[in-house]
């Protein structure tokens, strides 16, 4: 089963990449022949076997909830690419119109 | 004498007690050896000079004080040693790119918990070393700061994703070195590069402060010229760190190697890791060293791991599909360089679309498709109920048997480029490390020859969780009867 470059597209669109014409048909192809080779994976019948998510035993540590410092500001923002009054700036996330 | 650089962990500890040597001297002999030979292999992302001449001092300073009997415990192991980082852990004064342009001037605001450990005890960190962009590689070709060489033959890789790690300890430049293990990453390298690499069991080492690639595969392992280099590094990374809550609770008994003896130990070699295309004298350096152990006195009889064969395609859909959530956070907001667009979605769209790499982005469509709408059952699901088969799988075996020997790759170290454009060729390199990972448990590789080629030939030896003791005493053992691990690239 090929992919088409629609679908690659899709999913590029979903993984959030923009990608070049060149990308989305070397993708395709490429996509499509890992996947073609992990189809073999459905022949195996696994009607009645569980899925592992993770191997260890499944629990949920706690802690005592306990404030404790975190990082400063400056420390964090100094990696960002734009701040603005001690904030994260990020592009328009809304139309602007009024 | 032997050049410092020449001396293993264990003598260079010897020498910084007996104050043979400084753990300044030492930390100079390793920036010269990288000063000299990094323009030829490129192993480093980052040197961390003047931090590690600071740690040095520090360290000297604790040695006299230990040494003048004002303090009453020895030292640890590691004090004053130089070690080198895989640049996916954190370390706070450094950079860590991950190998990523994504990253490209992050400065991390804290330490990774197996860093820390190293840095409490009185380690030397002299950089952070190459990777594949994001540990997703077997080769460091998909670093985006280019490829390591490898000591042994600089026209191949190093193996990966740990690759740059490696090289460094194969060239002498650290005495030991961090690596990271998803699929292999840590053994590959080691068997490609002619050093000895434990990858531990899932859990068994904190992973805070590593940057996450595949979270139910991820593992902090360490490289160094034999196991008993790595015995004191395992120890005193391993175990339980309330800041990792997937890190097991279990308390590290300490490691003795003294005397190991395989007497009794029960060793399976699964037929189905012998496949067709795997190189003659791979086959043959690994057969010959299970005579080596027979002849230590352990027993060696054929297992089946049935389910084999199926590791690779499970493992490249799980991994990519946490991949794809773990790199999600790579938007251009926080951290790293933004690509602007004319609103919050196109500024996304490229700042992922140029910063991230052909293999990275490869792997994020592939684990976005697995998980997509229509077709997470297919393969997603499909793929994690297959993966309960291949724990079975380990877990039968080892009822019969103590540990499982077998090749660590089907070759050895390919030329640069050998892969080209073809990623499934790729990923068939990672045949017999992905397993372990998908099962959960531990994995050492140790070199056991050399081919005709003059490179190294590595072993796997794998362990029922929690049985990375057992692993180091086995690879000692035969380490204390072979030379393999002593011998050195002409560089």
């Amino acid at each position: 089963m090929a992919l088409t470059r629609e679908e690659v597209r899709h999913i590029a669109r979903l993984a959030r990449l923009r990608l070049t014409a060149e990308e989305e048909a070397r993708y395709a192809q490429q996509l499509s022949a890992i996947l073609d080779y992990a189809r073999r994976l459905q022949q195996v019948d696994t009607s009645h076997i569980p899925p592992t998510a993770t191997v260890l035993p499944l629990r949920a540590p706690l802690r005592e909830d306990q404030p404790r410092p975190s990082p400063p500001r400056e420390q964090i923002l100094a990696n960002a690419p734009a701040t603005e009054a001690g904030m994260f700036r990020v592009p328009p996330v809304l139309d602007q119109q009024p | 004498m032997s050049e410092l650089h020449d001396l293993t962990l264990l003598e260079a500890a010897n020498y910084l007690r007996s104050g043979q040597a400084s753990a300044e001297q030492l930390t100079l002999a390793a920036l010269g050896r990288i000063e000299a030979l990094e323009p030829h292999l490129h192993a480093f992302l980052a040197v961390t000079a003047d931090l590690a001449l600071e740690q040095a001092k520090r360290a000297d300073r604790r040695l006299s004080r230990w040494r003048q009997g004002k303090d009453e415990t020895p030292p640890p192991l590691v004090l004053g040693i130089p070690i080198a980082v895989k640049d996916v852990l954190t370390l706070q004064g450094a950079p860590t790119t991950c190998g990523s342009r994504i990253l490209e001037g992050f400065h991390p605001p804290y330490t990774a918990t197996s860093v820390q450990r190293l840095i409490q005890a009185g380690a030397v960190i002299l950089g952070k070393t190459n990777t594949d962009e994001f540990a997703m590689g077997s080769s460091t070709e998909n670093s985006a700061y280019g490829v390591t060489h490898n000591p042994w033959d600089r026209r191949r890789v190093p193996g990966g994703s740990s690759g740059g790690s490696a090289a460094a300890v194969a060239a002498r430049m650290c005495y030991a070195a961090l690596g990271t293990d998803t699929g292999g990453s840590v053994r590959q390298p080691a068997a490609f590069c002619g050093v000895t690499g434990l990858k531990p069991s899932y859990g068994r080492v904190s992973r805070y402060g590593l940057i996450a690639y595949g979270s139910s595969l991820d593992t902090v392992g360490a490289l160094a010229r034999s196991a008993a280099d790595l015995a004191p590094l395992f120890q005193l990374i391993a175990g339980h760190d309330p800041l990792d809550s997937t890190s097991l609770p279990e308390p590290v008994p300490p490691i003795s190697l003294e005397g190991a003896n395989l007497q009794g130990l029960r060793i399976g070699v699964p037929r189905e890791y012998f496949i067709e295309g795997m190189q003659a004298q791979v086959e043959e350096g690994v057969r010959q060293a299970l005579q080596v152990l027979e002849e230590l006195g352990a027993t060696v009889e054929e297992i089946s791991l049935p389910h084999t064969e199926l590791a690779l395609p499970v493992y490249y859909l799980i991994a990519p599909a946490e991949a794809s959530a773990n790199l999600a956070r790579y938007d251009g907001i926080r951290f790293g360089p933004r690509v602007e667009g004319e609103d919050l979605l196109a500024s996304y769209l490229n700042t992922r679309g140029q910063l991230f790499g052909q293999e990275v982005k490869r792997r994020i469509m592939l684990g976005t498709y697995a998980l997509s709408a229509g077709y997470y059952d297919a393969y997603y699901g499909q793929a994690q109920k297959v993966r309960t088969l291949i724990k079975e799988d380990f877990t039968r075996a080892f009822e019969r048997v103590d540990l499982i020997a077998c090749p660590v790759a089907p070759t050895t170290a390919f030329e640069i480029g050998a892969h080209g454009d073809d990623p499934l060729s790729m990923y068939l390199e990672d045949v017999f490390t992905l397993p372990a990972n998908l099962a959960g448990v531990p994995g050492i590789a140790f070199p056991v020859g050399f081919d005709d080629h003059g490179l190294p030939i590595g072993m796997q030896l794998n362990a029922p969780p929690l049985g990375e003791a057992l692993l180091l005493r086995a690879a000692h053992a035969y380490q204390k009867v072979t030379a393999w691990h002593q011998e050195k690239p002409e560089l």
